[in-house]
């Protein structure tokens, strides 16, 4: 069981309140990504649901009970670091036995669920070194088992894919997600990656300035975002917002046209022209950043990969009119 | 080409380092070699480098004439009790120092700092009278004392700066494993930190044997130790410059034995925090 809930929680360092009255539920075995830039506070919030840090006002239930003071310890929760935080002078083994060896378990069952987490994590080869003779994506997977022996009510993960390299993200991605699958316990999971939180949520969770800016799951958030923030932040490539006039044809203040939701034709057939910047070829994608148009500094658009448009050829480009998102002078979502 | 360079560069550092390595032994080196020669080639010039009648005999006389063993017995315990009094005090307040800083922290560590920098003799008349007042002149507990209290800016920005390089979430997130304070500080905490406790330890050591200002201001006969029996072979019956090197040859002997086995532990302790 692992159904987790914040009351009114705030945090303050100091005079700077970082995180404002804050309420969300995170119900149990689903997995919840917290989702924002830089310094959004969603760390914190992961840190304050830890025990970790100390909460200025409000409340935090774990399964119905007010967890509020309890230790991080009795909390029943497992963590991953973004440095892993093995301990450096203990072989794997002892790593993963040691929240076992605190919390007094017989040394049979500890050895039993060391085995069954070696081996589902493809550790048992690895059992007597130390982290120091480990890779990078060997030691995140120690840091997982580690939290797994414990079978803890939720686990939380912060940035745990940040120091590995692409491909390894990627692959460690995808094994998270079985993992999730497989013990089906609550999982919250903290990073700034937007590509992460659309791969691996069940509910996404957009925080900026400690502000919760919308829940819900991933194609939610891609194809009614609440408003500005959540349309530019959730889409690879960003949504291109565009304002003034254009935006006023609309009934709008603003209007978003995802990259994808753009064709691209000769400039003489467009609803907008304009000069092409840069190409990215990606082979399966091109993508276009589109200078001129008069409408934003540059439109970014996303043609499939055969289409051919190089530095300086005027373009012309034709919104898809039904998945236009119109927000209005506040940035909020017009129906 | 460029490899070829690089080869001469490096023996030419290589030559360099062996001499000033040389420069910097010589005087133990000669200290060492004066030692076995008897008084008249000690001073013979010009020196004698190795060829004279290698002899133990100034060994066997500064043996008999003062007693050793007592002085060595009294470094020992004054530099060893220095120490472990310096630890039990430093190692609790580098730990807060380094994991739970307040805003005053770095100003305090500059202030504990900043008394090393005042000449040792302006407090020693001071010292001198409150030893006297308190009866404990020539006393071994009252150098351990001293001692402790001069060395310990020391000790504490030495274990503040090893401290600080354990990471947070490493003590974290043995929290988040249910370890209580006891149980971190046990089977995390220390065993992380035991390199760096033992190389203050044994910086401390030394510098607290190889004291000579406090301990020969402040002892006699009683407490004095091997720094004070080297000072005796100097001065009041003239110059023996073999048995002045005999004794210091015997006085320096523990601690640059135990300095040769414990180089690795040394270098690093003082280079902490240096390269970064």
């Amino acid at each position: 069981m692992g159904r987790i809930q914040l009351k009114q929680v705030t945090k303050s360092f100091g005079d700077v309140e970082v995180i404002p009255p804050l309420d969300l539920t995170i119900e149990d075995g689903e997995f919840t990504v917290f989702v924002g830039p830089s310094g959004c506070g969603k760390s914190t919030l992961l840190r304050l649901i830890a025990g970790l840090e100390d909460i200025t006002s409000g409340h935090i239930e774990i399964d119905g009970k007010d967890a509020t003071d309890v230790v991080p310890a009795k909390r029943g929760l497992a963590m991953v670091f973004q440095s892993y935080a093995l301990y450096p002078h203990m072989s794997v083994r002892k790593n993963i036995a040691f929240p076992m060896k605190m919390a007094g378990m017989d040394k049979a069952e500890q050895d039993r669920r060391i085995e069954a987490a070696a081996k589902a994590l493809n550790l048992t080869d690895y059992l007597d070194r130390r982290p120091g003779q480990l890779s990078g994506g060997q030691r995140q997977r120690v840091a997982i088992g580690r939290a797994i022996v414990r079978e803890p009510a939720a686990f939380l993960f912060d940035e745990p894919l940040s120091n590995l390299d692409a491909a390894l993200r990627v692959g460690m991605r995808m094994e998270i997600s079985e993992l999730h699958k497989k013990l089906d316990t609550t999982m919250i999971y903290v990073t700034h990656d937007q590509v992460e939180a659309m791969t691996m949520a069940d509910k996404i969770v957009v925080l900026q300035a400690g502000v919760i800016e919308q829940v819900g799951s991933p194609l939610e958030l891609y194809h009614s975002p609440r408003n500005t923030f959540v349309a530019g932040f959730i889409g690879s490539p960003k949504m291109n917002l565009i304002g003034g006039a254009e935006a006023q044809k609309h009934g709008a203040h603003t209007i978003g046209v995802r990259p994808e939701h753009i064709d691209v034709v000769d400039a003489d057939a467009g609803e907008w022209t304009g000069t092409v910047g840069v190409a990215e070829h990606l082979g399966s994608d091109t993508f276009f950043h589109i200078n001129g148009t008069g409408l934003a500094d540059t439109i970014t658009v996303r043609a499939p990969g055969e289409v051919s448009f190089n530095h300086g050829d005027p373009i012309g480009l034709n919104p898809r009119a039904e998945l236009i998102h119109k927000f209005d002078a506040q940035g909020l979502r017009i129906e | 080409m460029a490899r070829a360079v690089k080869t001469q560069r490096k023996l030419i550092n290589t030559a360099v380092a062996w001499a000033i390595g040389l420069v910097i032994f010589f005087p133990i080196l000669w200290t060492i070699l004066t030692s076995f020669k008897t008084e008249a080639q000690a001073i013979a010039s010009p020196p004698i480098f190795l060829g004279f009648d290698w002899t133990l005999e100034n060994y066997a006389i500064v043996q008999e004439r003062s007693d050793y063993m007592r002085f060595l017995w009294n470094s020992v315990i004054i530099a060893g009790g220095s120490t472990l009094l310096g630890l039990i005090v430093a190692v609790p307040a580098a730990w807060s120092m380094a994991f739970v800083p307040s805003k005053r922290t770095k100003d305090i560590l500059l202030w504990m700092l900043s008394t090393k920098m005042l000449p040792a003799v302006g407090v020693l008349y001071p010292i001198y009278l409150i030893c006297i007042e308190l009866g404990v002149l020539d006393n071994r507990v009252a150098l351990v004392v001293i001692l402790m209290l001069i060395n310990l800016p020391i000790i504490v920005w030495m274990l503040y700066t090893y401290f600080r390089e354990i990471p947070g979430e490493i003590l974290e997130a043995a929290r988040m494993d249910g370890a209580t304070l006891k149980e971190e500080l046990l089977y995390i905490l220390t065993p992380m930190a035991i390199p760096g406790i033992a190389s203050t330890m044994l910086l401390n050591f030394i510098l607290a044997w190889n004291e000579a200002f406090w301990t020969l201001n402040l002892t006699a006969v009683d407490a004095a130790p091997l720094t004070a029996f080297i000072a005796s072979y100097s001065s009041p019956e003239g110059l023996f410059f073999a048995k002045l090197s005999a004794a210091s040859t015997m006085a320096i002997a523990p601690i640059l034995i135990l300095g040769w086995f414990s180089q690795k532990q040394l270098v690093r302790g003082l280079t902490f925090g240096a390269v970064k």
